[in-house]
């Protein structure tokens, strides 16, 4: 890189401005997929220690910015959840130390003669905990990618082929909050006619309003949308658009099947290359076969920049150390419960979790709303 | 340029058709305002000019719709989107973006405009509507004004030759309504733009149309210049009405004109009434709570029999009654000077209620007896309609006391509220969810106790004629309200409050409304509205309390309030200030006993 390209792309990074949304979420991705290859609780901490602390780096101002604890809390959840279940129908994990012994109660014959309670173990709660905790952790990683961007922009940037459903899909997403605020509304008008808007009879009462209203409104919707110009008819070759949709479908399923095959790590190792590749380059040609001749165009497209490709690199670098690790059998990546040991942190993983945190300061900083500067 | 040739709209299971051989040539750069009743046709009307009818509504249309040169039966709207910019009623039900700048490009991307233009369009839609400010903002965080600004900027930014608006300004304040105005009066003036638009506060538009377009409600449509069209059109505002009845001509459409034919008018009022209509010595005595509930009226000297079905047009009568009327107490004051043995129907002190960090109202303290008609004005999120949610105990005041006949509404139980006090909120519809309008009815019987049929009784009286099997979605505007109200006063609460209670209704509806509400009062209720329609306070309101920023800043007479003040003034005030008239009926007699202008034969 020329020394004025270098000046251009620091610039570039510490200019105010809100990083594409799919640079975010390749980042989240590469480090959900990550998690996804691990049961370390010491990886799986550092993962999570990682997305925290880039959001709080660089989250914006908006509404959904603030979203990173609930999804940090229902994490917690899933790990009581697992726990909870692991304790009451215990596995068939024969010695280790036990911790407590709890009533047994086997079910009868047509209830699956499932056996509840009987002894606990450190070893089976360990490793609920861990499975508990990876999961917690792919969300951790979701939940930073819905703080850091927005989803509707992620949407609008979705190729041309797609564009008219993923508009469809924003416009429907800032739809539903108004059914909730809808809910309220018709609540309160029920306690103007003097009720409880309680109990299950009180549900069918605000839920035919709410939904009656709703309909209304879509009509009129969509009627504004049909009159701003939706959906005018593009001049694309009939055969471009008919031989677009099943190649995007089937490069669709292909992804699918390279994805489960990455994040379950059991299939046949040439499956998930193969199924990815082959599913892009499908799902590529249909999108861009479906996008040629439209005359649509973007107003102030988000802009892929330097900054955008290191953040997504970053994630994945991540997902690539943790799958190289997992591959070469690296010891602590995958942890045995019998017998129980501390777990320790394989290097590689390490550094590659490490990595993860460079958008923290490789991304722009959020840009403060600000009016017009007086 | 629109082109209707014979056209006719027929919906499938109306019986007559909605417009019926339609001829029309709106041409380049008009302001055209369409008028009528409610469910005369007017959105159809509009709804024809981008195709919306019959593509998007089903229906068959008849003849033929030219819109610069093309024929709306074979160009879906979207394909017509390039030409007719489109404002539906309702603004916040057509947005699909998240932020304002998004929100106006919308249009411009499914035309395919090229990415520099787009930036400059934007840009200059921003500064001609006044929206730079807010242009990174969430379409959720702004005011009636500005959404009614963006979705205008939306339909005009991609430069159609033809703007089409569906009640533009109903749902705003005076202030943003005027805004509105301003930036239709210089799309019009400045770039030429062809408008077509409808109204029901023709007092607001009329003055700037080119050409009025009257739906008299057969189908048929007749079109010519305002002036003419308001000589005779049954609806017609303030200014209009007060020019026919005074003989002005040519009839003064604007307050700037009507002010200059009305010099020889006030100098007669001068000299027939020099204290104005209501004299000073009433607002100066305290003020008597009405015998509760007469019949009628008090006779004091009136000209009618006792227990005469008030007439139509209430003219002198109504305004004997508004003088003998209590006015305001001011606040707190009456009790002490003068043993009242009614409870004030509501009595606030010290209100405060906050919504998150939001602070919507603050040390409110409030007044209100029998027999009042009290009008809470302001402008939008002022604080008007938390006034009314607390008195109807759907918020928890954060400090300060509420009490309506007594009852704390937040803390007593709702079926005990509803006895008390009775909100009628912005959206009618909110209250019913019954699937006939006999079962709404019965469901509100047994809901407060009252005897069976007493709802379907009252709602005869609010609004006869209306069918026991129709869907509560399906009334006219104006029905759904009598309805509501006839659900809410099944319980016959002393306090009854309405939010915003004339959007959507036409000048008969109001009127209609506006001696519903009079006969309640006479009737012992207290009536609090809050509302834009500065019309109707003036006609209705014995009290007005304005609202800004959460704390009351005027209460008191209509008259003393309203008058001088550019916002809430009535177009008569304005007209025939400084002298206090508010309303062409209180004017009439003045003009009919002894006016050299007034002409008979003119005014209906």
């Amino acid at each position: 890189m020329s020394r004025d390209g270098l000046h251009r792309a620091l610039a570039d990074i510490r200019l105010p401005r809100a990083l594409h949304a799919g640079a975010w979420w390749l980042w989240a991705l590469g480090l959900a997929a990550a998690a996804s290859r691990t049961t370390n609780p010491l990886l799986l901490a550092l993962l999570i220690a990682v997305a925290a602390y880039v959001v709080a780096a660089r989250r914006g101002d908006e509404p959904w910015s603030r979203s990173f604890a609930v999804f940090l809390k229902l994490g917690l959840l899933i790990i009581a959840v697992r726990m909870t279940i692991q304790v009451l129908f215990t596995s068939a994990y024969g010695g280790g130390t036990v911790v407590v012994r709890l009533p047994e109660l086997t079910l009868p014959e047509w209830a699956a003669g499932v056996k509840l309670g009987g002894p606990i173990t450190a070893e089976t709660l360990t490793l609920a905990f861990y499975d508990g905790l990876r999961l917690a952790a792919i969300l951790a990683c979701i939940g930073a990618a819905n703080a850091l961007a927005d989803a509707r922009r992620l949407l609008r940037s979705v190729p041309g082929a797609l564009y008219e459903a993923g508009v469809a899909l924003v416009v429907a997403m800032t739809f539903a909050p108004r059914l909730i605020e809808d809910a309220g509304r018709v609540r309160r008008a029920h306690r103007l006619r003097g009720r409880h808007a309680r109990g299950i009879r009180a549900i069918g009462r605000v839920a035919m309003p709410v939904l009656q209203g709703s309909l209304e409104r879509s009509l009129d919707l969509a009627a504004a949308m049909d009159s701003r110009g939706f959906g005018r008819a593009a001049a694309v070759h009939p055969r471009c658009r008919r031989s677009s949709g099943p190649l995007v479908l089937a490069g669709l399923v292909g992804v699918c099947v390279g994805l489960y095959g990455l994040l379950d790590g059991s299939t046949a190792t040439a499956v998930a290359p193969a199924g990815l590749g082959i599913g892009l380059a499908s799902a590529v040609t249909g999108l861009v076969l479906g996008g040629r001749g439209a005359q649509r165009t973007r107003y102030r497209p988000d802009p892929w920049r330097t900054p955008e490709w290191l953040v997504a690199g970053s994630g994945v670098v991540v997902a690539a150390a943790f799958v190289v690790a997992g591959a070469l059998g690296q010891a602590g990546m995958n942890l045995m419960v019998v017998p129980l040991i501390m777990p320790d942190l394989p290097l590689l993983a390490t550094v590659g979790a490490l990595a993860a945190l460079a958008p923290a300061w490789l991304a722009p900083p959020h840009r403060v709303r600000q009016e017009v500067p007086s | 340029m629109i082109i209707f040739d014979a056209v006719s709209v027929r919906f499938d299971d109306a019986a007559a058709p909605v417009l019926r051989d339609v001829d029309l040539t709106v041409g380049e750069g008009e302001l055209c305002l369409v008028v009528g009743r409610t469910g005369t046709g007017k959105s159809t009307l509009l709804r024809c000019v981008n195709g919306l009818v019959p593509h998007f509504t089903g229906g068959s249309l008849g003849g033929r719709v030219l819109v610069e040169g093309r024929d709306t039966r074979r160009h879906r709207p979207r394909d017509l989107a390039d030409v007719v910019g489109f404002v539906g009623q309702d603004p916040r039900a057509g947005f699909v973006a998240e932020r304002v700048e998004d929100e106006l490009a919308f249009s411009m991307e499914w035309l395919g405009l090229p990415p520099g233009v787009m930036r400059r369009r934007v840009e200059e839609t921003l500064d001609l509507l006044g929206l730079a400010d807010v242009r990174r903002r969430a379409m959720s965080t702004l005011s009636g004004g500005q959404r009614q600004r963006v979705a205008i900027g939306a339909a005009m930014i991609a430069h159609p030759r033809i703007l089409v608006l569906d009640e533009p300004t109903s749902a705003l304040d005076p202030q943003a309504a005027e805004d509105v105005l301003a930036a239709l009066h210089r799309l019009v003036h400045d770039l030429g733009t062809t408008v077509l638009l409808a109204e029901h506060r023709l007092e607001r538009v009329v003055q700037y149309s080119d050409r009025v377009v009257h739906l008299p409600g057969d189908g048929t449509v007749t079109s010519g210049t305002p002036a003419e069209v308001m000589r005779t059109a049954l609806v017609a505002p303030p200014v209009v009405e007060l020019g026919r009845l005074a003989g002005w001509s040519p009839l003064p459409l604007s307050i700037r004109d009507a002010r200059r034919a009305a010099t020889p008018l006030r100098e007669h009022l001068v000299r027939e009434a020099p204290q104005g209509p209501a004299p000073a010595a009433d607002r100066a005595t305290p003020s008597v709570p009405p015998p509760v509930p007469p019949p009628h009226v008090p006779s004091n000297g009136d000209d009618h029999p006792a227990g005469s079905a008030p007439p139509r047009r209430v003219g002198p009568r109504w305004l004997r009654r508004l003088r003998s009327r209590p006015g305001r107490a001011p606040a707190g004051g009456r009790h002490g000077e003068r043993p009242d043995p009614a409870l004030p129907r509501c009595h606030v002190s010290g209100l405060a209620v906050r919504y998150g960090s939001t602070v919507a109202l603050h040390g409110v303290s409030l007044d209100v007896g029998a027999g009042e008609i009290v009008a809470v004005m302001g402008r939008n999120g002022a604080g008007k309609s938390s006034l009314l949610t607390a008195l109807a105990g759907l918020v928890e005041p954060v400090s300060g006391t509420v009490r309506v006949s007594g009852v704390d509404p937040h803390a007593a139980a709702p079926a005990s509220t509803v006895r008390a006090v009775g909100l009628v909120p912005q959206d009618p519809t909110d209250l019913l969810y019954a699937d006939t309008v006999a079962a709404e009815c019965a469901d509100a019987d047994a809901d407060t106790g009252a005897s069976p049929g007493a709802c379907r009784e009252l709602l005869h009286r609010l609004a006869p004629g209306v069918d026991d099997e129709t869907h509560p979605r399906d009334l006219s505007e104006g029905q759904r309200l009598a309805l509501a109200l006839a659900v809410v006063l099944v319980a016959r609460p002393p306090l009854l409050l309405l939010d915003e209670p004339t959007r959507g209704l036409d000048y008969p509806a109001k009127e209609r409304l506006a001696e519903i509400l009079r006969e309640l009062a006479a009737d012992g209720h207290a009536v609090i509205l809050a509302t834009h329609d500065v019309e109707l306070v003036a006609e209705l309101a014995t009290r007005v309390v304005v609202v800004a920023d959460g704390e009351v800043v005027a209460d008191g007479a209509t008259a003393d309030v309203v008058v001088g003040s550019p916002t809430f003034a009535p177009q008569v005030a304005k007209i025939l200030a400084p002298q206090p008239w508010l309303t062409v009926a209180a004017v009439r007699p003045m003009i009919m006993n002894s006016f050299p202008g007034y002409n008979p034969e003119r005014c209906s």
